[in-house]
């Protein structure tokens, strides 16, 4: 081994960690809340103004968050899986209505089907900051103490629901 | 028709690119003429066929050929000729395209210019760069063929992004691609050079003068795009440290660096091994550039639509390229020996650790710009921007400030400490004092001002006395002859950094800024201008809508006034709202005003005011760098007969 | 699966380059460049990869009302950092936070810059010293030389 091998010896690791670098995806950033207790909120329903959902409300019970909006593309997308989630029951499923018109978030819902126990209205985001959201869809696992224990970006495939959600899902109930 | 003649052609040029990487290659090693001589009309034909195919491309963009994906996707029958031609380099494939087209061209020029050159030396450059280009073209016709068709073609294009629709962007590819893809020929160099063995003084003189072209493009690239990035993002930067402009800037630092090193292993044939590692540095970073921005590894602004499939092409390409060469230089590199001591103390020392400062400054890049894959492959997520890059790059390149004056005037091979002393030390106190009577001339006294203009100070003053030494007691015209131009591309590069760094020091330090809600006849006073608002008017241009606002500057003082238009324009085709900034462009400031968002009915809008004292100084530093460069690359002993002058080294040298 | 990724990549990639401009006004001048500093130092995180000042993203523009509004009610600079940090992580961090991960990033390249010198410095020593020439060789290269020159 001499000096003069040094400049490959760097460049394979380079390689290495660029090859690598190509399975991730660099847009995929991972919330910093995943095992610290989810931001309270306390907010309007969307399908009866008169009354609010807070977390506290939840406490107890494993549910699902699931941030989503009436302009939002891919929300269409997942829409069908998160109707697989909620007809089986096994947890509560709560819309995060993000950024969105009331009226249009109810005539989506109609439109397509309500899969949410029930869905609360985030008009302005900020609820959205405090739970880290940053591209909708976004979809969170609860567990029975108030912990963030999963965290999704973009859109629920069937796929990412069966072998990501339901596993952590299963976890928690069991 | 034209395209699937395009695409023919294409696949011409690799089987000649294929040929000119083996055939002379064998030549070279065998000894056989015949195969030699196959190199030059091999690299005249692939320069041929890329030509007709690069040709085919832009036919089908000048004649609306939306049967055509490529030009469906990216061009529209309303846009202006000039962008149909530049649409060619928009996206992805057509840009790859160039790129091949651009290597085709220098490697061409190889095959012509180089009479000096050996044949053997020769066929094994062109043979490399031929090897280099089957991987391009490779890359296109697997991965990105422009000449895809679309059935049934489009009845309209989906326009040119609007970004691109603009004179700076247009000129900003070629000009960089020409830097990137030209140190491919010193790279070549360097790699032919250690499989004969000749890394020599005779070596370096040839790598010189294209490896200065090619900085020289490089630079020029460089500097359009961050002028473009100024006046077209309205954001009043003109250099973010993203990950695509590094990919451009690291191989400008290196290829500095480059052009150092040659000088000594030209002048004193010492530092053989580190020339030749420096030229495959200078274009395997060129390379990661383009890796860089078409693997979508990263997050960029300016990345193409990002395929995983092409970045392990081009990773798989660059394994080849560049572990290939470092292999080569790990086995062939011991054998090189120096033929001649060197003193820190001395033209070589200083060109040396000028090479240390540069590289470390480009390591710090390339690691800040890679650090986050790292924190990512274990799990988490960092971004690293420009304040790390700006801290680390100006701590460790301001050494060089200080290097570069006492490099003007230091001897080779030795100098005596007490020499530079005496004749630095008036001129030192000289620019010291000048800089703080300048610094306090501004209009707040900042440390960082004062460093700034000193180091540029100090620039400008040793290559004055540069220039004294060579010219006092001399007949001005002989001399001016007898100079060789190396001298002034020193001067000219030189006293570019200094300008730049005035640019830089100043903007960054006393720009102003100001958000503000304007409504007609508001007015509102920045740096001593005052800027009056008159409200917008729409207008319908060619392929987009225009919000123009109507503004009035006065200086305060009543002897200056301007009326400026900033714009807002929105592209239907692609639906996208772009800014476009009125700029009051002058030597001592610019006035920088964009105008944002309506905001209420009574026509009150939200408008960006700057205030850029000397960042013309910026770009105009680079147009001298990049003469210097020019000057450097002219330089008469170039183009004299080969091997003559440092014969007596070389004869040292294999002798011991 | 391509596809939805794409129309995923769509929904996140609204933000087009351009200035984004707000009338903000401020108490005083110490906070309007703690708010510059602040929005160009934190990164828009649905944007390709730019901060907060430079994109007109949605999000963007909560985050730098957020920013505002954070200042307004007299927290620190530090602590709107630490708002941030808390819900997206590092990753809207443009200046990397000085810690275990971060060393190498940090501290790597004065390293490699003093690792450098020391090496160049000692080996331009070692090579200085007075070397014993071998006058066999010193010979024949007399003789190549001699045999090179003639033609000159």
């Amino acid at each position: 081994m001499n000096r003069f091998v040094l400049p490959l010896a760097v460049f394979v690791l380079m390689v290495g960690l660029l090859g690598y670098g190509l399975r991730l995806d660099p847009k995929k950033v991972p919330s910093p809340l995943i095992d610290k207790p989810a931001p309270a909120f306390s907010l309007t329903m969307l399908d009866d103004p008169s009354r609010q959902l807070s977390t506290a409300d939840m406490s107890g019970q494993v549910w699902v968050l699931n941030v989503w909006a009436s302009w939002c593309v891919s929300c269409r997308a997942e829409h069908e899986v998160i109707s697989v989630l909620a007809n089986r029951n096994l947890v509560t499923v709560v819309g995060l209505n993000y950024k969105d018109e009331p009226a249009d978030a109810a005539r989506w819902l109609k439109q397509f089907g309500n899969p949410y126990a029930t869905s609360v209205i985030d008009r302005d985001g900020r609820v959205g900051i405090d739970w880290g959201v940053y591209g909708v869809p976004e979809t969170f696992v609860i567990g029975a103490d108030g912990m963030i224990k999963y965290k999704h970006i973009g859109p629920v495939t069937h796929e990412s629901l069966e072998q990501k959600i339901m596993p952590v899902l299963k976890e928690l109930l069991s | 028709m034209i395209p699937e003649i395009g695409q023919f052609a294409l696949i011409i040029a690799l089987s000649i690119a294929l040929i000119q990487a083996l055939v002379p290659l064998a030549g070279a090693s065998l000894g056989v003429q015949r195969w030699i001589a196959l190199a030059r009309p091999a690299a005249l034909g692939q320069l041929l066929f890329v030509g007709i195919s690069y040709a085919c491309l832009t036919w089908a963009f000048i004649s609306h050929d939306f049967s055509v994906l490529y030009v469906a996707k990216n061009s529209n029958s309303a846009l202006p000729l000039i962008y149909r031609i530049s649409g060619v380099w928009g996206s992805h494939e057509g840009s790859l395209l160039l790129w091949s087209l651009v290597l085709a061209l220098w490697t061409g020029a190889v095959a012509v210019f180089t009479p000096n050159v050996p044949s053997a030396m020769r066929a094994r450059v062109l043979a490399v760069l031929g090897l280099v280009s089957c991987g391009f073209l490779l890359f296109i016709i697997i991965t990105s063929n422009p000449f895809e068709r679309l059935f049934p073609a489009a009845a309209e294009g989906s326009d040119l992004n609007p970004l691109l629709q603009d004179i700076g962007l247009a000129i900003h590819p070629p000009m960089l691609y020409l830097g990137y893809v030209g140190f491919s020929v010193a790279f070549a160099f360097s790699i032919a050079a250690l499989i004969s063995g000749q890394v020599d003084s005779a070596w370096a003189r040839w790598s010189r003068p294209w490896t200065n072209i090619a900085w020289l493009f490089l630079t020029l690239g460089i500097a359009l795009g961050s002028w473009w990035a100024y006046y077209e993002l309205g954001w009043g930067g003109w250099w973010f440290w993203d990950p695509v402009e590094n990919a451009s800037f690291m191989p400008w630092l290196v290829g500095i660096a480059l052009m150092h090193s040659l000088a000594i292993t030209e002048k004193r044939g010492t530092f053989k091994a580190w020339t030749a590692l420096l030229a495959i540095f200078a274009f395997s970073l060129s390379l990661l550039g383009t890796f860089l921005v078409r693997s979508g590894v990263l997050t960029s602004v300016h990345a193409f639509a990002s395929d995983p499939e092409r970045g392990i092409f081009i990773l798989g390409f660059l394994v080849l390229v560049v572990g290939g060469s470092l292999t080569l230089y790990a086995w062939r590199a011991p054998l090189l020996k120096s033929a001649a001591q060197t003193s820190l103390f001395s033209r070589d020392g200083a060109l040396l650790l000028n090479n240390v400062f540069l590289t470390v400054a480009t390591s710090a890049i390339l690691l800040g710009t890679l650090y986050p894959i790292a924190i990512d492959a274990m799990g988490g997520k960092i971004s690293v921007g420009p304040p790390y890059f700006n801290l680390m790059f100006v701590t460790l390149t301001a050494p060089l400030g200080v290097l570069m004056g006492i490099g003007m005037l230091i001897r080779w091979k030795s100098d005596s400490l007490g020499r530079l002393v005496s004749k630095l030390k008036i001129p030192a106190l000289v620019v010291l004092v000048l800089a703080l009577l300048l610094s306090l001339a501004l209009p707040q006294w900042m440390w960082g001002a004062y460093l700034g203009i000193s180091m540029a100070l100090w620039i400008a003053v040793t290559a004055g006395i540069a220039i004294y030494e060579r010219f006092h007691n001399r007949a001005l015209l002989s001399t001016l002859r007898s100079t060789p131009a190396g001298f002034y591309g020193m001067l000219f590069g030189h006293l570019g950094i200094g300008v730049f760094i005035i640019g830089v020091t100043l903007t960054s330090l006393y720009n102003q800024e100001k958000d503000l809600r304007m409504a007609p006849g508001d007015t509102y006073s920045v740096a001593g201008y005052e800027f009056t608002f008159h409200g917008v008017r729409d207008f319908n241009v060619d392929n987009y809508v225009a919000t123009r606002g109507g503004f009035t500057v006065r200086s305060e003082s009543g002897d200056f006034k301007v009326d400026l238009f900033p714009e807002k324009r929105t592209y239907p085709v692609q639906t996208m709202p772009m800014t476009e900034a009125a700029i009051d462009a002058g030597l001592a400031r610019d006035l920088f005003i964009a105008l944002g968002e309506p905001l209420d009915k009574e026509g009150a809008w939200a408008v960006r005011i700057y205030y850029k004292p000397f960042i013309r100084w910026i770009w105009l530093g680079a147009i001298i760098m990049a003469v210097g460069g020019l000057f450097a690359a002219s330089d008469r002993r170039y183009r004299r007969l080969a091997r003559s002058t440092s014969v007596d080294t070389e004869a040292v040298e294999r002798a011991a | 699966m391509r596809r939805l990724l794409l129309l995923f990549l769509f929904v996140l990639w609204v933000a087009p380059l351009q200035a984004a401009i707000e009338a903000y006004e401020f108490e005083s001048v110490q906070m309007e460049a703690d708010y510059k500093k602040l929005i160009n130092e934190l990164r828009c995180l649905v944007c390709q990869n730019q901060n907060l000042s430079g994109s007109d993203a949605d999000l963007a523009q909560d985050l730098r009302r957020e920013t505002y509004e954070m200042l307004q009610a007299g927290k620190s600079p530090q602590q709107v950092v630490e708002f941030m940090v808390e819900r997206y992580g590092d990753f809207v961090l443009y200046r990397p936070q000085f810690k275990s991960t971060t060393y190498l990033l940090w501290l790597g390249p004065f390293l490699l810059l003093l690792l450098v010198l020391y090496l160049l410095v000692r080996r331009l020593r070692a090579a200085n010293k007075p070397v014993e020439v071998d006058a066999a060789a010193m010979a024949e290269a007399k003789l190549l030389l001699e045999d090179k020159e003639p033609g000159k």
